[in-house]
């Protein structure tokens, strides 16, 4: 297995999906004395190459490690960030690989990646209870932490209406309720 | 019911809930066939305690330092050093080089005393409790040199965004080496006891097996993976702190037995390879550790200021006696709160491997196969007996199950 440099990825990723990427920085940083560099790569795409992105990192890796799924409430639209690691098991080679995309409030649709990575029902889970993110596809659709008996249509990380209801929130002994 | 319904009639043992030491505490659904598990299903979140939820509404990202420290009660380390590399990521701040060596020397620390208290449950569940008093009494050393380093046990407040709250000075190098040096003249004992007895070689052998492929696939981390034959560490990978100056090697079960099964025993090997690790990285530390300031801005009220007007994202790897410990961290500007705030602890990817190495087994195999992944098994307090057929309930205490383990081993041929 060829292992590409973060630039070279980017431009692997602008072939693989033509006019659906989007934007990619390099964030790097040097650690303690030796100055070895810390790097993260961040890559966002259209909603509608969201699959063939991440067909291209399983190409890229044969065995991505898929770490979690975050997710932001951005006000109009909701980002999701696939946080991947690749190259892993060489020393100083590994790369940090987050894959943006953002969905907007009126679409809350993503297709489920479990064909592709296994692994990845439990964050897919995760962020369908947490966030109110629909995954199409996901072939567990329960809850994974959200107790039977929390209100349907409350999504815990929501910013907005949809976030969990005023009555559920206990405030602290002296402070003021936001 | 029918003839045919009592013919196929299959028993569903809910084991749990486990976990407090998590995020995730767990209870476990085992359809079992006589003996054997044919099927296995994980319900989560009994006490999912809204961290990330408060992180993200309530707390300054200092006040979440204290918060993340406290996500778990034994690697309350990784968590805190996780989370403070996300924020500086996302803030652009640098730690002092001194400060990586310290939250380096910390985070070596508690993987021994991680590593040596599972040594002690695994024995405890097989039953051979001899190993389970020897274990934790060679772990109370550690222990000592935790407080005697950090003021704590546990929850020891080591960390600051931009370094460490607390310096090692010079004259406690010659304590800190002296346990090390405890340590490595017990190191052979500990191999020969772990390694080489008969009965727990009987009962860790071939039980509990996760193939490298499932590993991958199921995104298994930490010493789980590991001995599956995935050399995955993210100490070796992406080295962060003062990983990045010293050459980790990723330990393998192959290193001591040539071979790579996934099994206990495999388990075993390389918990106790990587306790040896952790000694040698600590001198290591000890050693190269620069002279310098252990904070970036030691003044409280100054980097809060600086951290409601950084904007950014960043993560945070950390990697813990468990596995790969991720912070993901989104900061807004003129916004006290973090804007995002996503922790994924190492049992959260390791519980998928669950179903894969308790299908088969026999269900005095359930506590060392599942406690081989490390989750905390102390709050096993219950598990529910159904026997579907016939609608009978039966509820049966941990000490049940635990009974059915030792009597496993005493049954063992001699």
């Amino acid at each position: 297995m060829e292992l590409l440099t973060p630039e070279k990825i980017i431009d692997s990723f602008k072939t693989a999906l033509g006019d659906s990427f989007i934007d990619a920085k390099i964030y790097q940083c040097e650690v303690a004395v030796k100055k070895n560099k810390f790097r993260s790569l961040w890559v966002e795409v259209k909603k509608s190459a969201f699959r063939d992105a991440v067909d291209h990192i399983c190409h890229l890796q044969q065995y991505p490690h898929l770490a979690i799924i975050s997710s932001s409430d951005l006000g109009a639209e909701v980002e999701l960030i696939y946080h991947f690691t690749i190259y892993y098991g060489h020393h100083l080679e590994e790369l940090s690989l987050g894959l943006r995309v953002k969905l907007p409030k009126s679409d809350l649709k993503i297709p489920t990646i479990t064909d592709l990575i296994p692994g990845a029902l439990f964050t897919e889970r995760e962020t369908q209870e947490m966030m109110g993110v629909e995954v199409v596809g996901i072939p567990d659709k329960r809850r994974l932490f959200l107790p039977e008996d929390f209100p349907e249509g409350a999504y815990p990380w929501r910013k907005d209406e949809k976030g969990p209801p005023n009555d559920m929130l206990r405030v602290l002994p002296g402070r003021e309720p936001k | 019911m029918t003839l045919e319904e009592t013919k196929k009639a299959t028993y569903t043992i809910p084991v749990g809930p486990i976990h407090p030491a998590l995020k995730e505490p767990i209870r476990l659904a085992l359809s079992v066939d006589g003996e054997e598990i044919v099927d296995v299903d994980i319900f989560a979140g009994q006490v999912h305690r809204g961290i990330e939820w408060l992180g993200m509404n309530r707390n300054n990202p200092i006040q979440s330092i204290y918060l993340a420290e406290r996500i778990c009660g034994i690697c309350n380390i990784c968590h805190p050093f996780a989370f403070v590399m996300a924020v500086e990521h996302a803030a652009g701040i640098t730690p002092p080089a001194r400060a990586e060596y310290i939250r380096t020397i910390t985070a070596e620390m508690e993987r021994i005393h991680s590593h040596l208290l599972w040594a002690g449950i695994a024995a405890h569940e097989i039953g051979f409790d001899t190993i389970f008093y020897l274990a934790w009494r060679v772990r109370e050393e550690i222990m000592d040199l935790i407080e005697y380093v950090t003021g704590n046990r546990i929850t020891k407040a080591m960390f600051q965004i931009g370094g460490v709250r607390r310096d090692i000075t010079e004259e406690q190098f010659p304590r800190i080496r002296q346990s090390l040096d405890y340590y490595k003249s017990l190191f052979g004992q500990l191999k020969r006891v772990f390694l080489d007895d008969r009965t727990i070689r009987m009962r860790t052998k071939n039980v509990g097996v996760l193939k490298r492929e499932d590993a991958l696939k199921l995104l298994t981390v930490g010493p789980t993976a590991r001995a599956s034959g995935v050399p995955k560490d993210v100490r070796q990978d992406q080295p962060y702190a003062a990983y990045a100056d010293l050459d980790i090697k990723a330990m393998t079960p192959d290193m001591v037995s040539g071979t790579v099964v996934g099994d206990v025993y495999d388990r075993i090997i390389v918990r106790l390879l990587e306790v040896k690790q952790a000694i040698e990285i600590i001198e290591q530390c000890l050693e190269k550790m620069p002279p310098g300031p252990i904070l970036a801005q030691p003044k409280t009220a100054v980097l809060l200021k600086t951290l409601t007007q950084a904007e950014g994202e960043g993560i945070g790897r950390a990697e813990a006696p468990r596995g790969e410990v991720i912070h993901y961290v989104r900061l807004e500007a003129g916004q006290s709160t973090l804007a995002t705030w996503k922790v994924r602890a190492p049992t959260y990817v390791n519980l998928m491997a669950v179903p894969t190495i308790l299908k088969g087994m026999q269900i005095a195999d359930v506590p060392i196969a599942f406690a081989s992944i490390d989750p905390c098994m102390s709050c096993t307090n219950r598990i529910v007996v159904t026997d579907r057929a016939v609608g009978r309930k039966s509820v049966v205490g941990y000490e049940e199950l635990h009974r059915l383990s030792v009597e496993k081993t005493k049954e063992l041929p001699r």
